[in-house]
């Protein structure tokens, strides 16, 4: 059971939240202008990162807000969170 | 190859059991090979197997970066059934039931395959619909799989707990075909008949690169022991799979999610079946050395540590506590975690690649043991002849760019 | 039964309390404080077992949770009965009955034990090799004989009867292990006030200072150990930060320092009270953690180890000095390090014949201590083989004593073994800790861990009493400064800790003559020998993983505590490398096997999941309604009759709405309340249709895909305002709808103007159906309903009976139809009163079945039912409702992928048995021709199939193969009675015009 930082209400356990998915996945401005392999990579294609990877997380047992995590798929640590919109956290503290 | 059977055992005490050899060669890598797999797996060591045996490839190499069998071979919970609900499914998930049931023959290994019975759940008016609709379509497709009263299941599996519960079983999709084997054997069975065809099983061997010629092909691979060239190369990493592709540049549709297992401490026979429930989450069969095997879902997170949270094991846990009271005061001696790699669409891809010389099969999520050799036979045909088998032709990457998914998952899934 | 080996004194037992309890029958005495292994060896009994494999009779080698072989089963009646338990860890109450397993008909007499005597031709991994002919047989006759013979004891056959318990809780240092490190650690954690859990697995704190020798070698910080235990205790019991947790065991430690506790809280009771929970899971999230988890002492390898009698040497100190007991009469120490030089001692001070100390050393510098107590010491001894069936009663020796070659049969009940100690790595591991092999101590120690934990005592290698004690102080003083000085579990930069002093005290595995006959064993339970070993790398397994499969060494119940390092040594000699070359097996959660009761804990019966009901649902109850499950839900299905089944209730409630009306709980309906300036924009670019021209007070129809164009959700949109709107889902959909607007709205268009609430609950929704709607509900509120005033899919908002409406006309039977939306406190005297209006109007309660029939009469689509997730908006008929001119919408680009736009596609069309009475059962398969030749492909299936009592005749849905174009085509639809033809028709049965809807 992780320990997530939401970053509207400080940690918490997993339980509260819901997995998001590979964060910074933007849906193409003009889906109809988009190649069908262009469609697919939105739909299906994740990176599925075997290391740092930037994901996304909904409180959904707390606050409601979706924000976005750096975790280290190999160890399943955190190495920060930060709030839609913004830049991943610089990654001094690993 | 030194046969197995009684008589050997019976001779070879004579000596004291000591005039056995190795199972197969500690080959050391040579610097080119007619194909590789990447992944010592039951699907790459199959695979491997059945290249040497039905396609007179013999210079074949099979690369792991630990011990065979070692990932998701050695991490399930060993259950065997075909009884998925849409054609092309069936057909492959058959096509591997075929073969289980004279696999240890054919590899002279007791794989231990048990037909005991596969038994799945339904806890709503609407599971009994779904499971309905897959009997009719198993049926069709020449598959067994039959529908059970309530009370017919508690015949077959008598521990369970039909009534007195928060979701009572309304019934059960029943393939008595599907069971249980016992899966280091697939891996080392399959391992020793290939090493006997002269398969080289490298062990301890991690794919660092994908070698490409100018024009694109494949040309072998970087390995932790040099590189290793081959015109053909055959990926089966399961939740790995995402890495050595990437190396390839090559994208896949997968997301590696951690799955749980556990197992009681053993006791004497008291579960005939294997019973699975999707709704509530738990899958339950007994080994023969007599402990519970039980699966529990992945977790909600992609990850790579092979470990996943407390809460989902008690989540599998609270549902057989509640399907078999009486088993609340076993205990779990073990548990452990593997890494399933899923496609959005919960089938598996068996297929060409865009690299000309590079083929995948991975995608098969929480499922993949039951489906062992037919998904190595067929993939070894793919490799060898460069095409599809008719039984892997569906299940490929390009499925997801025009939408012609197989999607087992959403079709079982939906309630209203 | 007397007690013979019990010392007159001593011992942490209480003797003003006797106990009396059976052990396979037999009635023995024991005292309160006793473990069943130790009473058992004070009556002189150490046969408790047989092993798995060749049934060889075993007694304990072990006091504690490390033991393989004294497995039993406990049982207070059927549903309380447990399997497997270890004598060493059962404590000892007034009654208890305890008998062993996997033996027939006896313990001393087995007939399993003739498999003892197949050994040369059964050696690890034969089952492999052999069972395969002929093909069948594995199934139908080796394997059930196999699984016969397996197993431990029996599950109990009743359910169990007992509650469990889950608590959650944090603090600023857990310290696993009251040992003395543990102990220390604890008491410098509270004194720098930080908040403190201690746990430890035995019944009571003190560690190994529990089995002190009074002699004096153990005295903590210049006191008895007693006194000095005590004085700790009441050090930590003082402070309100300080919980003591006993009888818990640390099992499983899982990400981010969350470490999973199982505290036994009954089983140790004679009458256990009813309202304890028998065990309670404990989830510690903690800032820091303390392992002192101790070491355990491990056997010696040699042939004919495994006899009863013969035991560790720290078992043999523990029962002495914890439990007065002797656990045998003349004694012989097989050591290879110091450590056990001092029980020896202890035994032959307390009246044991020590006869002498095998030393596998050449020249081992404790020697001096035992010839100054007239023990012979043997050196560079080994062991040729040992004797006795049920008890061991000699062992055969060579060595050299005073520079002289000595072969010897040694007469004794008791030898006892001692090979060094292995720290117990097993949290440490799960954390995953890195390990560091040690030399001098021929173990693994904990490295680092990107945990926030650190080890103390024993358990790093800390073996001495005085240096366990200082190293427990010093990590628990800084687990402390550490925690109290960051905010939160957030994990900094892990701990460090310098490595301990390793003080050289000697280690062995192999105390094997080279001459020696027998098996030696190293995995007790499992009966895996060291030639098994062997065997398994000649085989070519030669990864320590492989080995463990293969021979299954370190798969018992013990989990390998005992075995592990020792079976890593011999397997890293065979294979001519090292122990840290080689590498250990993971270590796993659970350290020590946990009742499934436990991880499941108050999650059982009503409240395995919770459960949803309706405003309405009591009276959906008195009425004898049958409930089914739709997600968490209870939705009453029909309201049967006196007399009626399933069909009779459902045509009955049929013909009624179809002929004046019904009345349906709607209830569980998801409803949305989507608000904002940019409301419509958000469910335009939402939903496939467009909501420009719907104006307030009217309501549509609406269609969610997903992004990849098929199908997710469906229902009806109401505009209640230019800027709000009251959105309904399926039952089972709302959660998910809700979910992903909110995915769109936070993250893909946080520009939008919007904000969504759930009003599930908010409001109860009362269906009123059929063409006496509108008189039942006539003048009942300020809502005119005439025709043009509130013409069909329009809402408006008023009051009824004084409390807010809002009031729709819909309909999904086809009929006239209102649902009235009430707060849902109202909903039931609200549905009482239309109840009783209705009486008038031949009003008839329906339940989802009806509603089901109904719809289906219409060829409405239910989500989920008609369509699977690969359905599309024009596969399911509904291609009418995307809204053309709308440039995207979720699943739009989705729609022009080749595969979606398939001619072959299937479509949903209605089904007509040409035997009108023939009812197709749902999920059959539609096929083109008759008796195709299986395996045939399908054309498609049927989705929904009811008889229509209005009808007269059956009817179905299905998604059909170009479906739309075989209207008036005869398919074929095979069933158990045979194969029914059927005519491909519109899916609208009933009321093809739509006239009776404008009633």
């Amino acid at each position: 059971m992780l320990l997530i930082d939401c970053p509207y209400c400080g940690e918490r356990p997993e339980p509260e939240f819901a997995y998001g998915g590979q964060a910074h996945v933007a849906r193409p401005a003009r889906p109809a202008e988009a190649s069908d392999e262009a469609w697919a990579d939105y739909l299906y294609f994740r990176r599925n990162t075997r290391g740092l990877h930037a994901e996304r997380w909904r409180h959904i047992r707390g606050c409601g807000r979706f924000f976005n995590a750096l975790r280290d798929t190999r160890t399943d640590h955190f190495l920060g969170t930060y709030k839609i919109g913004a830049p991943p956290p610089p990654l001094a503290d690993t | 190859m030194q046969p197995f059977s009684g008589l050997a055992l019976l001779l070879r005490a004579l000596q004291g059991q000591r005039s056995w050899q190795p199972q197969w060669r500690k080959a050391q890598p040579r610097p080119a090979y007619d194909a590789l797999i990447v992944g010592g797996g039951g699907h790459g060591l199959g695979a491997a197997y059945y290249l040497a045996r039905e396609h007179g490839m013999h210079h074949v190499a099979v690369l792991e970066k630990g011990w065979i069998g070692g990932g998701n071979t050695g991490r399930n919970t060993t259950i065997i059934r075909s009884n998925y609900l849409f054609p092309e499914s069936a057909a492959l998930y058959d096509h591997a039931l075929k073969f289980w049931q004279d696999l240890a023959q054919a590899l002279n290994y007791n794989v231990m395959f048990s037909p005991r019975g596969v038994m799945m759940l339904a806890h709503t008016v609407h599971d009994a619909q779904v499971f309905k609709r897959h009997v009719h379509a198993n049926r069709a497709a020449g598959v067994d799989n039959e529908w059970l009263t309530p009370q017919q299941a508690k015949a077959f599996c008598p521990p369970l707990n039909i009534g007195d519960i928060r979701y009572p079983v309304l019934g059960a999709a029943l393939q008595r075909r599907g069971g249980t084997a016992r899966h280091d054997a697939v891996a080392w069975g399959y391992a020793r008949a290939a090493d006997a065809l002269g398969v080289d099983i490298i062990e301890n061997c991690e794919v660092t690169g994908v070698l490409r010629a100018a024009d694109g092909r494949v040309e072998g691979v970087r390995t932790t022991r040099g590189e290793i060239r081959a015109p053909r190369v055959g990926v089966a990493a399961a939740g790995h799979t995402s890495v050595i592709m990437q190396m390839a540049g090559v994208k896949v549709p997968l997301e590696s999610y951690p799955l749980q297992a556990l197992v009681s401490e053993p006791v004497k026979p008291v579960f005939p079946c294997v019973v699975m429930s999707n709704t509530i989450h738990a899958y339950i069969s007994q080994s023969d050395k007599g402990e519970l095997v039980i699966g529990a879902g992945t977790d909600a997170y992609t990850s790579y540590t092979q470990r996943g949270g407390l809460h989902i094991t008690s989540h599998a846990l609270e549902a057989i506590c509640e399907l078999f009271p009486m088993f609340r005061r076993l205990r779990m001696l073990r548990s452990w975690g593997g890494i399933v790699d899923v496609t959005p669409d919960r089938s598996p891809i068996i297929a060409k690649t865009p690299v000309p010389g590079l083929y995948v099969n991975c995608g098969w999520g929480t499922g993949g043991f039951k489906a062992t050799p037919g998904s190595a036979h067929v993939f070894a045909w793919t490799i060898a002849r460069d095409e599809p088998h008719p039984l892997n032709a569906p299940f490929t990457l390009e499925r997801f760019r025009d939408g012609a998914l197989i999607d087992e998952a959403a079709a079982a899934a939906v309630a209203h | 039964m007397n007690a013979p080996l019990r010392l007159t004194a001593g011992g942490r037992i209480d003797r003003t309390r006797r106990l009396e309890f059976s052990f396979d029958g037999r009635t023995y005495r024991g005292y309160a404080g006793d473990t069943l292994a130790s009473a058992l060896l004070a009556g002189g009994v150490h046969l408790m077992g047989r092993s798995f494999k060749y049934h060889r009779p075993r007694g304990p080698i072990a006091a504690g949770v490390e033991e393989p072989n004294a497995l039993v089963t406990v049982r207070r009646d059927a549903g309380r009965c447990t399997p497997n338990l270890r004598a060493t860890q059962v404590e000892l109450y007034e009654g208890l009955r305890a008998s062993s397993q996997n033996r027939w008909p006896s313990l001393r007499f087995d007939l399993g034990a003739l498999n003892d005597l197949l050994a040369p031709f059964i050696p690890a991994g034969f089952y492999y090799k052999t069972f395969m002919w002929p093909r069948r047989a594995w199934a139908a006759l080796y394997e059930p004989r196999i699984r016969a013979a397996a197993g431990l004891g029996h599950a109990p056959r009743a359910a169990d009867p007992d509650r469990y318990a889950t608590r959650f809780a944090h603090c600023d240092v857990l310290v696993v292990g009251a040992g003395p490190a543990g102990l220390a650690a604890a008491g410098a954690a509270a004194e720098l006030g930080a908040r403190v859990i201690l746990c430890d697995e035995q019944s009571e704190a003190g560690g190994s200072l529990l089995a002190a020798s009074p002699a004096g070698a153990e005295r903590p910080g210049g006191f008895a150990a007693d006194a000095w235990i005590e004085e700790q205790l009441r050090g930590l019991r003082v402070r309100p930060n300080v919980r003591l947790l006993t009888r818990t065991t640390a099992f499983g430690y899982f990400p981010h320092n969350a470490v999973a506790l199982n505290e036994r809280l009954t089983d140790h009771l004679a009458d256990p009270p009813a309202d304890l929970p028998r065990e309670r899971q404990w989830q510690v999230r903690a800032r820091e953690v303390v392992l002192a988890c101790g070491a355990i002492e491990r056997p010696l390898v040699f042939p004919g180890n495994d006899r009863p009698g013969i035991i560790l040497a720290d078992a043999a100190r523990t029962w002495l000095h914890r439990y007065a007991v002797l656990p045998g009469t003349r004694a012989v120490l097989v050591t290879g390090c110091d450590a056990a030089y001092q029980t020896a001692l202890d035994l032959a001070r307390a009246g044991v014949d020590v006869a002498c100390i095998a030393d596998t050393r050449p020249e081992p510098q404790a020697a001096a201590r035992a010839l100054a107590e007239d023990i012979p010491v043997l050196n560079a001894a080994r062991v040729r083989h040992t004797e006795g069936r049920l008890r061991v009663t000699a062992i055969a020796l060579e060595g050299r004593s005073a520079g002289q070659a000595v072969r010897m049969l040694q007469p004794c009940d008791l030898v006892l073994m001692s090979g060094g100690y292995t720290p117990s790595l097993h949290l440490h591991s799960q954390a995953r800790g890195n390990l560091r092999w040690s030399g001098a101590l021929q173990c693994f120690l904990p490295a680092e861990s990107r945990e926030r934990v650190r080890s103390a005592g024993a358990c790093r290698g800390v073996l001495t009493l005085d240096a366990a004690l200082r190293d427990g102080r010093e990590a628990g003083a800084a687990a402390a400064r550490a925690a109290l000085a960051r905010d939160g579990v957030r994990p900094g930069p892990p701990p460090a800790a310098a490595p301990p002093a390793e003080e050289p005290a000697g280690a062995a595995v192999d105390a094997a003559s080279p001459h020696g006959r027998g098996r030696a064993f190293v995995d007790w339970q499992n009966d895996v020998t060291s030639k098994d070993l062997a065997l398994a790398v000649r085989e070519g397994f030669r990864s320590i993983e492989h080995v463990k499969r293969y021979t299954t060494t370190g798969m018992a119940t013990d989990q390998g505590k005992t075995s592990n390092l020792n079976a890593l040594g011999i397997v890293a000699r065979v294979l001519g490398s090292s122990p840290p070359e080689v590498g250990l097996t993971t270590f796993r959660m659970p350290y020590n096997p946990v009742s499934f009761g436990a991880f499941a804990g108050t999650a059982r019966g009503e409240l395995f999941d919770p459960v949803r009901v309706t405003p309405m649902h009591p009276w959906a109850e008195a009425q004898g309604a049958v409930f089914e499950d739709v997600g968490l839900w209870k939705r009453a299905r029909y309201f049967p009759r006196a007399g009626e089944d399933l069909h009779a209730a459902v045509a009955r409630e049929c013909r009624a709405v179809r002929a004046g009306c019904g009345l349906f709980d709607a209830s569980t309906l998801g409803k949305i309340e989507v608000v904002g300036r940019d409301a419509v924009n958000f469910l335009n670019r939402l939903y496939v249709n467009s909501f420009d021209s719907l104006e307030p007070g009217r309501c549509r129809y609406g269609v969610l895909l997903r992004d990849d164009g098929f199908i997710y959700d469906d229902g009806v949109i109401a505009r209640l305002a230019a800027d709000r709107f009251h959105v309904t889902t399926t039952t089972g959909g709302a959660p998910r709808v809700l979910a992903l607007m909110e995915d769109y709205l936070q993250t893909e268009w946080p520009e939008l103007k919007v904000w969504l609430t759930s009003t599930t609950e908010q409001w109860a929704v009362l269906a009123v159906q059929g063409p006496r709607a509108r008189e039942v509900l006539q003048g009942l509120s300020d809502i005119p309903l005439g025709g043009e005033a509130l013409p069909h899919m329009s809402v408006a908002s008023g009051f009824i009976g004084g409390v807010p409406l809002r009031l729709f006309r819909v309909s999904f039977t086809g009929e006239l139809g209102y649902e009235l939306n009430v707060p849902a406190d109202f909903g039931l005297s609200l549905w009482e009163r239309l109840w009783e209006r209705g009486r008038a109007y031949g009003m008839c309660a329906y339940g989802t079945e009806s509603m089901h029939v109904l719809r289906a009469e219409k060829g409405y689509v239910i989500v989920g039912q008609d369509t699977d997730g690969t359905v599309t908006p024009d596969d399911a008929g509904l291609g009418w409702a995307i809204g053309k001119k709308k440039p995207d919408f979720l699943g739009r680009r989705s729609l022009s992928r080749a595969a979606l736009r398939a001619p072959e596609r299937r479509q949903l069309v209605g089904l007509l048995t040409l035997e009108p009475q023939r009812v197709l059962e749902e999920g059959a398969q539609v096929m083109a021709q008759d008796g195709a030749s299986s395996p045939a492909r399908p054309l498609g299936f049927v989705t929904s199939s009811y008889f229509s009592a209005v009808l007269g005749r059956s009817i179905a849905l299905g998604l059909v193969s170009g479906g739309r174009a075989r209207t008036g085509q005869t398919l074929y639809v095979p069933a158990p009675g045979g194969t029914l033809p059927v005519q491909v028709a519109s899916p609208v049965f009933y009321d093809p015009s739509g006239a009776r809807l404008h009633g």
